[in-house]
């Protein structure tokens, strides 16, 4: 082949050798500045192999002289988010969760900081508008089972529903009736007939009087004689309009048979103060929070009254 | 052609760049010099007096008469204050300006070519900078041909530094429509302007030294798309400078040897002041081209010319493609009348003022204030305990006014509805609310409305706004109320 090159006259330029039917190649060099950008590109990338992580190696891969990770770069942004975010995250963690609502700089910065953690740590459970879903409270509405109320709402956060190694937990437990054979089925049938006519769902019938009698022998003691629950218990309103679990017989008669236990983290050990501080500001700013209760001792300043309450709660099953 | 040497040398003059022929244009005077002299004036002063204007507009808006606020979005003209939503007024001001220019050259040819484009005023005011400097072109001849001494390299450093200057003033200028003028200036000199501030005066200082002292005539030759589309708009109706060749041609140098001889004449006397004058270097006696534009000195230098030989003055003048059919065939040519109003013109006229009138009339009838409802759209509604039905909306009310307003918030349709915002509740629930808006800002509300009513699913209302005060003013926007899922 390499005898057949040869200089093409009219072009100047060699040829590569090569001859198809008479046909010749001519060897055309590379634009210089071609040439010269690919030259740059190889000294680029070998710089580029030293000074950052490149070359795989068994077990490891190189590590390059500048130390750059993307771990490293990820930490260094988070760290300085929390470094911009930090005065106002002190300011929330140096207020009590009581006084929160009387700066309202700080509480819309809570509430903000309250949405993104929602979004991260509540969605799954509660829905990403918090609208929840059956046996997952709706944290818009105004019904609560344990109180709406931001330091109470804060209590719940930090020890959970039905922890266990936590006696500060929220524990409502229900009894079995059906499971326990407390009650047979015929009585559980009436007292969800009944439990229906007092959320006027259905119409007074016979079997009204008969669970009324059930309802105010068994189910009394923690829904209340009148049937609208109890908070420190953490007994369910019977008589709204909003079901946990559902209102119609079926379920109702389910749940009396076999009780509900759901269940929820306790924020307080998992996530840092001030961030659950910022979830409770953000739940309770959904439409339903309610006013603090006035003159009275905020419950989670108070582990005893709240013993006492789960003391309540044991001993009512 | 067919020799095949001849070829060759064609294509040995023919290259992909042409390398510029130096223009050294001769200074002149006469009456459109002295046109281009009081344009410049009105332009430059326009351009550097307008940042500094003040404008009272109260305690809650910018007192700069004109002003591009880009960080707050808004742009201020004297009275005029315009948000982002209603960018179409600059819109069109654009097209006005578009169909201005076509009723422009229409009438008068490329006269914002010669006369009010700012290249042709930064460029002419180069010219002046390097005469002042370097002399008539006679003498920037000669020193552009001197060898290189000290003398030759001082006035080029004085030269540059002050088109320079006339650089950094020009783009300084330009940054003080962007924010408050006096204080951005004090900023500027101590060094504490934004980046963006001395960037964009670099880059116009960059810009108008290239295209003022160094590119000049090459920018409206190859760069400007302009000449290209007037030479598509002008017709045989639109003033153009021509060189009227019936009456100047044959050329003679030598008038009265030639008269001796009994040889015919034009009043051309082939001195080529028109071509020194030029300042794009071309020569208006080869007809029409795309390298004039019509800046008529070559006018005043020939009238001047004209004037000493006793001839009639206008053997270049300006004159429309007919007139010169007319005149070179001896006809009296047509009134300035005919020519101005003609249909051409008379559209362009009346698109370009319909437009203008449009533009008044809805800025005269713009509503300063404006509301928007956005729906929670999760969750859609809420159900509270007594089974009344909750939806939250997010409330926007935009104040364009320079003032607090106090508004009020209403609902239109669905007469059971009640509604509060935050920090209210349920008790103290209405079917209106009343709020401060700020000046010249939008407001942002959380409201919630409860509806008592089972039915029917959806139900369609609106939320109205009113201004309270004496200017009054009022909008609304439709909405849905939700009451169960999967409707």
């Amino acid at each position: 082949m390499a005898e057949k090159k040869r200089i093409d006259e009219p072009t100047g330029t060699e040829t590569v050798g090569h001859e198809w039917d008479g046909i010749e190649e001519l060897d055309t060099p590379m634009p210089r500045w071609w040439l010269f950008t690919f030259y740059a590109c190889i000294i680029w990338a070998i710089g580029y192999t030293v000074i950052y992580p490149a070359w795989p190696m068994i077990s490891d891969a190189t590590k390059g002289v500048s130390g750059w990770t993307s771990r490293g770069a990820l930490d260094a942004e988070m760290k300085a988010q929390a470094d911009r975010t930090a005065p106002i995250r002190n300011a929330i963690g140096a207020t009590p969760i009581e006084q929160l609502s009387n700066d309202p700089k700080l509480l819309q910065a809570a509430v903000e900081g309250g949405k993104a953690a929602f979004k991260v740590y509540c969605v799954q459970c509660h829905g990403s508008g918090a609208a929840g879903s059956k046996g997952y409270p709706n944290l818009n509405d105004d019904d609560w089972l344990w109180g709406g109320d931001i330091a109470t709402i804060h209590t719940t956060l930090v020890n959970g529903v039905r922890q266990p190694n936590n006696d500060l937990t929220r524990m409502s437990i229900m009894p079995a009736f059906g499971r326990d054979a407390i009650l047979q089925p015929g009585e559980i049938s009436d007292v969800a007939d009944y439990v229906r006519t007092v959320s006027h769902q259905q119409p007074v019938t016979g079997a009204r009087q008969r669970g009324a009698a059930v309802f105010a022998a068994n189910c009394a003691v923690c829904h209340g004689p009148d049937g609208k629950g109890m908070r420190a218990m953490g007994a369910p309103n019977l008589t709204d309009a909003i079901w946990l679990y559902g209102g119609d017989k079926a379920t109702i008669v389910q749940t009396v048979t076999n009780s509900r236990y759901g269940v929820m983290p306790a924020w307080g050990p998992r996530l840092d103060a001030v961030t659950v501080k910022m979830l409770a500001a953000y739940v309770h700013s959904l439409g339903g929070g309610e006013a603090l209760p006035t003159a009275t001792a905020p419950i989670d300043a108070n582990p005893a009254a709240a013993e006492n309450v789960q003391e309540a709660n044991v001993a009512s099953k | 052609m067919s020799h095949p040497n001849n070829v060759k040398e064609v294509e040995e003059d023919l290259h992909l760049y042409a390398k510029r022929k130096a223009v050294y244009p001769k200074a002149v005077d006469g009456w459109f010099r002295r046109l281009k002299w009081l344009i410049m004036v009105v332009t430059l002063t326009i351009y550097y007096v307008t940042p500094w204007l003040r404008w009272d507009r109260g305690a809650y808006a910018p007192d700069q008469a004109v002003l591009v606020d880009l960080a707050h979005r808004r742009f201020f003209m004297f009275s005029i204050e315009i948000w982002p939503h209603e960018f179409y007024y600059v819109a069109g001001l654009l097209i006005m300006a578009g169909i201005g220019l076509f009723l422009l050259t229409s009438a008068v040819g490329r006269a914002w070519c010669g006369y009010a484009c700012p290249q042709t005023v930064w460029t002419d005011l180069f010219v002046h900078v390097e005469r002042f400097i370097d002399g008539d072109r006679n003498a920037q001849i000669r020193l552009a041909n001197a060898p290189l001494s000290l003398s030759k390299i001082t006035r080029r450093l004085i030269k540059h530094g002050l088109w320079l200057m006339i650089a950094v003033m020009t783009g300084g200028a330009w940054i003080f429509y962007f924010a408050d003028a006096p204080s951005l200036l004090h900023d500027f000199v101590d060094g504490r302007a934004p980046f963006i501030a001395y960037a964009t005066v670099g880059v116009l200082t960059a810009t108008t030294y290239t295209f003022g002292g160094l590119m000049r005539e090459q920018v409206c030759i190859y760069m400007c798309p302009w000449p290209r589309i007037q030479t598509a708009m002008m017709d045989e109706k639109s003033l153009a400078v021509t060189y009227k060749d019936w009456r100047g041609e044959p050329r003679s140098r030598g008038m009265k040897k030639a008269l001796e001889e009994g040889v015919p004449t034009g009043d051309c006397i082939d001195c080529n002041q028109c071509v020194q004058v030029c300042p794009t270097g071309i020569d208006i006696r080869e007809g029409p081209q795309i390298g004039c534009i019509t800046c008529a000195l070559c006018i005043d230098a020939c009238d001047k010319v004209m004037h000493q030989l006793g001839k009639p003055r206008g053997l270049i003048d300006y004159i429309t493609l007919l007139d010169a059919e007319e005149e070179a065939m001896g006809h009296p040519r047509m009134p300035v009348r005919k020519r101005i109003f003609r249909p051409r013109t008379i559209i362009y006229f009346s698109i370009w003022g319909a437009i203008g009138l449009a533009m008044m009339f809805s800025l005269g009838n713009r509503t300063r204030i404006d509301i928007s409802a956005l729906k929670d759209r999760n969750p859609l509604f809420v159900k509270l305990s007594d089974g009344t039905v909750r939806n939250a909306f997010t409330i926007k009310v935009r104040n364009m006014e320079a003032r607090p307003r106090q508004v009020e918030i209403g609902l239109l349709g669905m007469d059971d509805a009640r509604m509060w915002a935050e920090p209210g509740d349920r008790d103290t629930a209405q079917r209106t609310i009343r709020l401060v808006v700020a000046p010249d800002s939008v407001s942002k509300d959380r409201i919630y409305v409860i509806s008592k009513a089972p039915e029917p699913a959806r139900e369609e209302f609106s939320f109205t706004v009113r201004a309270l005060d004496k200017q009054g003013g009022s909008d609304s926007d439709k909405v849905t109320f939700d009451r169960a899922e999967g409707q």
